[in-house]
Parts: C-alpha cells; sequence; structure tokens
C-alpha cells in the first residue's frame, strides 16, 4: 500500500471540487454511459464502444465516463451528455448508432436530439427544448435518495468525484469533531435498522463489538447478494463502493475496529474493481491506512471474494469463506461479536446499512430517523427509519432501482412509479425478500402495506434485501413457489441435514404437484417438513426455507388444490418443469 | 501438464495482490487464471497455505463455479431466478440445450461450449438474462439466444 498522504482534508477536497469543475463546466462537454448490471446487459459496453469510435471520427473532444446505474434499468442503455455549464440530457435505450448521432449532433455542440431523449437533469431554468425533467418521471418521483445519492451521477471508480460530491465530510467530521461513541450514538439515534434482512439496528449491533477491548477487531460487509430479484447491493458497490469504503471506516472508527472486509461474489468484475479502485485511491490519499487523516485512528479495508453460495450471505457462513473455507454456518454462540473472523470480534453489515453511515453522521442521525415510519408497540411495530431500496423486476412497466422513503404503499411504488403490469393485465402476486420471502398476493390489502420491516413481517412477508418480482396473472403460483424451492434446494449448503434433506423432500413433492401428480396427503406432508426445517435448521436458509410454500399456501391455497384435486394448471405453466441438477456437487 | 501452465498456476498462487491470503483465494485465483482447478493447483495451493490436499479438494468442490478440467473455448450461462423464470426462462433454457446440442447443463462433446446455469445473473431489471463469454445479455428471447450462442462459436475462443 502506498504510504500515507499527509495532506488534510481540505486540499483534497479544494483539488476534488476543482476537478469536478473542469468536467462539468470546463472545455468540452462529459458523456456518461451507464455500464451496471442492467447497463451492460442491455449492451452499455458497445455503446461506450460507439461513443469512442464516433468523437475519434469526429474529432469532437468530450470526456467519457463509464457510470453505475441511475436505477431506471427499463432505459437502459442510458446515456447523457452534459455540455460545459449546461443540464444534463439522457437519451435511453441507446444503439451504437444512435451515440453516434448524438455525438455528431448535440456533443459537437449542437441541440439536443430531443425525440431521443428521456429527460434533463439540472437547473429547470435551463430546460432544453421538449424535453422534460427528468425528476418528474413517475420512476423518480417519489424518490429520495440517500444511499443511491452519487448512482449513476459520478464515475465509481474516481474517488474525487466521490469527495467533489460531500464525500468525506462524514468521516472527516467524526475524526476532528466527535469521539466513537459520539459517532455510534448518531447512528442509534438515526434508527437504523440493518438492510441485509434481519432489520436489527445497527447502532445496537455496534455497541456489542465496541464494548469489546480485544486490540484485533473486524467489520464485515455483506456484498454476497445471493438473492435471486435483488440487485441493489451490487447496484451500490459499482455506482458509488465509496459510500461504502466510508461508511465502513466510519463503523471501524465508532468500534475501535481496525480492519475491514468487504466481501463480494467472485465472478461479476465491475462491483470488484470498482470497489477495489476506490480503496486504492483511499490510500493514496490518507483516507484509509494509518494514522487516516492525521486523526490517530488506523483501519485497513480489503476486498475478500468468495465463490458461488447462497448461503454464504449468512453471517457465519460469511466468516467461513472470508477465512477461505466452505461456507457453512457457525453454531452459535460464540457470536461474532466475540469469535467472529479469524478468532477475532467481528461485526457483519449490509452494503446498503453502510452506504447510509456517511449521510447519517453528516446530518446527524435525527434527520434520518425522520424519514421513514414511526413505532406503534400495540402493533408490535418498532419503527422503520430511512428508506428503501427496491429493485423492482418481473412483469412491471418500469424495472429498475429506486430509493423511497420508508412508509410508502406498495401501490404507490407500483402503479404510482413503477406504471402497474404492462399489456392490460391483471397484477396478480409478489415475491418480496429473496427467495426465502415467500410471496403476496397483490390483493388490494396487500397493496396499501406500507414499506415498513415489521407491517411486512407481519404480513408474512420480509421486506429484507429489497426485491420485488412482480407477477401478473399468467404466472402459477405453485410453478413459482416449485422455482423458488428448487433455488432454495440448490443453494443449501448441506451442513446440517433438516434443510438439506427436508428442501430435496419438499422440490420433489412440488414438482409432483406440478406435474399434477400431487395427492391430497401432500399438502400435509409439506407443512410436516416444513415445521422440522424450521424447528431443526442450523441458519435462516433451512429456518425460513419453507417461507415460500407457506406463504403461496396462504394466499394461493386454492390453486394447489386445483392442481392436486382437479388436475388442473392455473397459469401459464411451461410444459416440461425445470429444476436444475440435484444439488451442490 | 505442460511447465507454461506450470508457471501460471504457481504465478496465480504465490502472487496475489491482496493482504489475507486463504484456499478459497488461492483457488480462485487459480481459476482466474487458467479457467480450472487441475490436481497441481491442488497441490500447490495446499503447500502454500500450508493445508492439507483434502482440505483444499474440501473447498474446491463445494463451490460450484471450480471446475477440474480445462475450460471450453466458450461459456454459455442461462440464469433461471424467479426474475428470468417468471419472463420465460424455461425457454430460453429450452432452446440454449436445443442450440448446443445438449440434454443437461455441461459440455457440448466437440468440447468446444459449456452451457451452465445460473442462480441470479444480477440483471433482473432486464430477465431473462444470459451471459456469453461472462458478458450479460438481457431481454432474451429463445431466437436471440439461438442467435447469441451461433455468434459466439463462430467467434474466437474466450480465453
Amino acid at each position: 500500500m502506498a504510504t500515507p498522504n499527509t495532506a488534510d482534508f481540505d486540499t483534497i477536497l479544494a483539488e476534488a471540487q476543482r476537478r469536478w469543475q473542469d468536467l462539468t463546466n470546463g472545455d468540452r462537454p462529459w458523456i456518461r454511459i451507464g455500464t451496471g448490471l442492467a447497463g451492460e446487459a442491455a449492451g452499455g459496453f458497445e455503446v461506450v464502444a460507439a461513443t469512442k469510435r464516433a468523437l475519434a471520427d469526429q474529432n469532437v473532444e468530450a470526456n467519457v465516463s463509464e457510470v453505475g446505474t441511475l436505477g431506471l434499468c427499463f432505459a437502459e442503455p442510458l446515456m447523457d451528455v452534459q455540455t460545459p455549464g449546461g443540464p444534463r440530457v439522457f437519451y435511453h435505450n441507446v444503439t451504437p448508432e444512435l451515440a453516434g448521432n448524438i455525438v455528431r449532433q448535440h456533443a459537437s455542440g449542437g441541440d439536443p436530439i430531443s425525440e431521443h431523449a428521456i429527460g434533463y437533469l439540472g437547473d429547470r431554468a435551463l430546460a432544453p427544448d421538449g424535453i422534460p425533467h427528468l425528476d418528474d418521471h413517475p420512476m423518480r418521483s417519489l424518490e429520495q435518495r440517500i444511499a443511491l445519492r452519487n448512482a449513476g451521477n459520478i464515475d465509481p471508480s474516481d474517488l474525487y468525484q466521490y469527495i467533489a460530491n460531500d464525500g468525506y465530510a462524514a468521516l472527516n467530521k467524526a475524526l476532528t469533531e466527535m469521539s466513537p461513541d459520539e459517532a455510534r450514538q448518531e447512528v442509534v439515534a438515526s434508527g437504523l435498522r440493518g438492510r441485509g434482512g434481519a432489520a436489527f439496528p445497527a447502532g445496537v449491533k455496534w455497541g456489542f463489538l465496541a464494548g469489546n477491548p480485544d486490540p484485533n477487531k473486524y467489520i464485515l460487509c455483506n456484498c454476497e447478494e445471493g438473492d435471486p430479484g435483488a440487485f441493489n447491493d451490487r447496484g451500490i458497490l459499482e455506482s458509488d463502493p465509496a459510500t461504502v469504503v466510508e461508511g465502513i471506516t466510519i463503523a471501524g472508527y465508532a468500534c475501535n475496529a481496525n480492519r475491514g472486509y468487504i466481501f463480494i461474489r467472485h465472478g461479476h468484475n465491475q462491483p470488484i474493481d470498482r470497489t477495489r479502485a476506490v480503496i486504492e485511491q483511499a490510500y493514496e490519499l490518507g483516507l484509509l491506512g494509518k494514522n487516516i487523516l492525521g486523526s490517530g485512528f488506523s483501519f485497513d479495508v480489503e476486498v475478500a471474494l468468495t465463490g458461488d453460495s447462497y448461503v454464504s450471505g449468512e453471517e457465519t457462513a460469511l466468516m467461513e469463506a472470508i477465512e477461505g473455507k466452505r461456507s457453512m454456518p457457525r453454531y452459535r454462540p460464540p457470536f461474532p461479536a466475540q469469535v467472529g473472523v479469524f478468532g477475532k470480534p467481528s461485526n457483519i453489515n449490509n452494503v446498503k446499512t453502510l452506504a447510509y453511515v456517511p449521510e447519517i453522521v453528516a446530518r446527524g442521525g435525527e434527520w434520518f430517523a425522520s424519514i421513514g415510519t414511526a413505532a406503534d408497540p400495540e402493533r408490535r411495530i418498532n419503527g422503520s427509519s430511512g428508506t428503501a431500496i427496491l429493485c423492482l423486476s418481473g412483469d412491471i412497466t418500469y424495472t429498475g432501482l429506486i430509493e423511497v422513503p420508508l412508509g410508502m404503499t406498495l401501490r404507490q411504488v407500483l402503479f404510482d412509479m413503477a406504471g402497474g403490469v404492462p399489456n392490460g393485465k391483471r397484477m396478480k402476486l409478489l415475491q418480496t425478500g429473496g427467495p426465502l420471502g415467500g410471496v403476496l398476493s397483490a390483493s388490494d390489502a396487500n397493496l396499501d402495506l406500507v414499506l415498513d420491516f415489521d407491517v411486512f413481517r407481519a404480513a408474512g412477508a420480509i421486506l429484507g434485501s429489497g426485491g420485488i418480482i412482480v407477477c401478473d396473472e399468467d404466472t402459477c403460483a405453485v410453478d413459482l413457489t416449485r422455482n423458488l424451492i428448487a433455488f432454495c434446494q440448490y443453494e443449501s449448503c448441506g451442513k446440517c441435514f433438516p434443510c438439506r434433506m427436508g428442501m430435496s423432500h419438499l422440490l420433489e413433492v412440488l414438482e409432483r404437484i406440478s406435474n399434477l401428480e400431487g395427492t391430497e396427503e401432500d399438502l400435509a406432508l409439506m407443512r410436516n417438513i416444513g415445521e422440522n426445517m424450521q424447528a431443526g435448521s442450523l441458519c435462516g436458509h433451512g429456518q425460513l426455507g419453507f417461507n415460500p410454500v407457506s406463504s403461496a399456501l396462504r394466499y394461493f391455497g386454492d390453486e394447489f388444490e386445483a392442481h392436486i384435486r382437479d388436475k388442473r394448471h392455473t397459469g401459464d405453466c411451461p410444459e416440461q418443469v425445470f429444476s436444475p441438477g440435484l444439488t451442490r456437487r | 501438464m505442460d511447465a507454461a501452465t506450470q508457471s501460471l498456476i504457481s504465478d496465480a498462487v504465490n502472487n496475489q495482490p491482496q493482504p489475507t491470503v486463504t484456499v478459497l483465494s488461492s483457488l480462485l485465483a487459480v481459476e482466474d487464471a487458467i479457467g480450472y482447478i487441475p490436481k497441481e493447483a491442488v497441490e500447490a495451493v495446499a503447500l502454500r497455505m500450508d493445508a492439507t490436499i483434502n482440505d483444499v479438494w474440501a473447498v474446491a468442490t463445494f463451490y460450484p463455479n471450480f471446475r477440474f478440467d480445462p475450460p471450453t473455448e466458450h461459456r454459455i450461462e442461462v440464469c433461471w431466478g424467479p426474475s428470468c423464470h417468471v419472463m420465460g426462462a424455461d425457454r430460453i433454457i429450452a432452446a440454449a440445450l436445443d442450440s448446443l446440442g445438449l440434454s443437461d447443463e455441461g459440455d457440448t462433446p466437440d468440447g468446444k461450449a459449456t452451457l451452465r446455469y445460473n442462480t441470479c445473473l444480477g440483471a433482473c431489471a432486464h430477465a431473462p438474462v444470459i451471459a456469453i463469454d461472462h458478458h450479460l445479455a438481457g431481454r432474451a428471447t429463445p431466437d436471440s439466444a439461438r442467435q447469441k450462442i451461433a455468434d459466439a462459436l463462430q467467434s474466437a475462443a474466450s480465453h
């Protein structure tokens, strides 16, 4: 690692602002192109290449940056052009050919091509002719961005751009104005609940580690994110990894820890490369390493990679994977705050949780607590502060990544923002919070549910990781349940047999029912298996593994009956039931 | 095993850039370097980490991303996660199997391509998703999947 730079924060900030001014109001336009997961899948890299070719061919001078996701995934590839001092004009579903036209006409100094523009961002006084403000688009209209504040706006690999947008002000404030405990108290006051699924108050959890006198303590950031239908963790790391690196550094300060690991699944490079790039720059600027900003506080961060394993997202399995072993959960106690990774006290946080931390410290815990839902002890609701970062996919008009205040209803999210189900179909069910979260019917009562961890739990669902897969009337609830259990079965780590055997048996029964060969006894059999899994499994994978079935039976029991009694499909079921090869080799 | 491969393995295992080096990180480094885990790599990792051969095999066989024979020229992945399932992944899988002449995931008999099912490729907003040689392609249809697979088979090997 490079030797820490002795520059003070004001010097770093001035340099960052000078560079930002150059980019946004210099002598040439700035072109940003989305190459996050959705951007890549839609052809973003081809657009980058075509843009660079066109700039060279046309002799147009411009800065080109690959950015993460703005959240409007349905419109990817998104490309925007900001002429010096002007607004950003966004083009949607850009093809390589259109990119060439945009360079020729707009980036070279002419007018925007309004028929291909989805909107502009910037001062409304500078509105280009015939192009709406992007904040008036339904998908952005009700957003409140905290963790995603920089996503799609900055080059995620350039730490100076993060700093120019108020980055590291929070760490500087914590190191110069606050004791570790005062920093932690801000997080306690914010009411921030962990965004990995369990929704435990983050500041309280930090307290378990802060109170441990061991000189070697670890903060772990979980970006395993195996939940199909959830892409917000990777979305944050590929769009703005610096907010997570600053967040984990503040957590380290608040807990008197000295080392952090950001844990990512191997295989998809953008989140890994971009996170490593900002970590390296943070070391060069003295924002990581020894004696950070001259404060006497030292903290190291590195990226740790795992192989393919859903269960490595479980906190103790994650520790096993960081140690380089099979990612199987450990018995508890001892708990991680006493014996964690490499035998040292550890604290684990989801990417989203840490991504909020810089803004909480910069703006105060009370500000964050003022967003979201209030506690209601009579209904056993503890209050959920801040925002929800939701991933919308499936049968929905506008797919993508949005950040909305907790307390908003599902109806507002799915209809007012995401435009409902396309093609005049009826919304039938929602799959939320990852496969273990199960399903909700899209009934009026459920659409009126507010985004709140405890409200969702009471309804038999999990808000959890924030994935919402929308299904229209053609989806068969039995077939979807079979798909979810096939996933859970494939991903069972195999350590404890209630999960390993239970998942396999559940899948067998569900395949039988899907093939119209189920019997009346099968429903009771599944319940029996489910109860045993819940009671006997070592970790949440098995304990919650019956959720997909129990929630489907609760809302769509009639469809199971139709398969079993009437030998009738209840949707557009695939002709051949597909479940992957049996299990882990 | 040829000397060049042996030296790639040795470099991968012994020159990892990150501070924390483990059995798993070493195996991932070998996979990045040569695309598979031969028994020579298991031995090299065991030596480097002061672990037993058994310990290393135990880790390598747990994670399904590792393979133990040389990779084929092209890797085709089809996602079957629930977002993709809802948007018609079954038909994409059927098309991919058919155009590769396979009945299940695995290598084609001519050793040109490998088909893998994937539980989530991450571009759920553009479901159904496939990945050709680690490059994502969204909103796949059976026809577009066939076309992309045919294009890949025509192109040079991906590594």
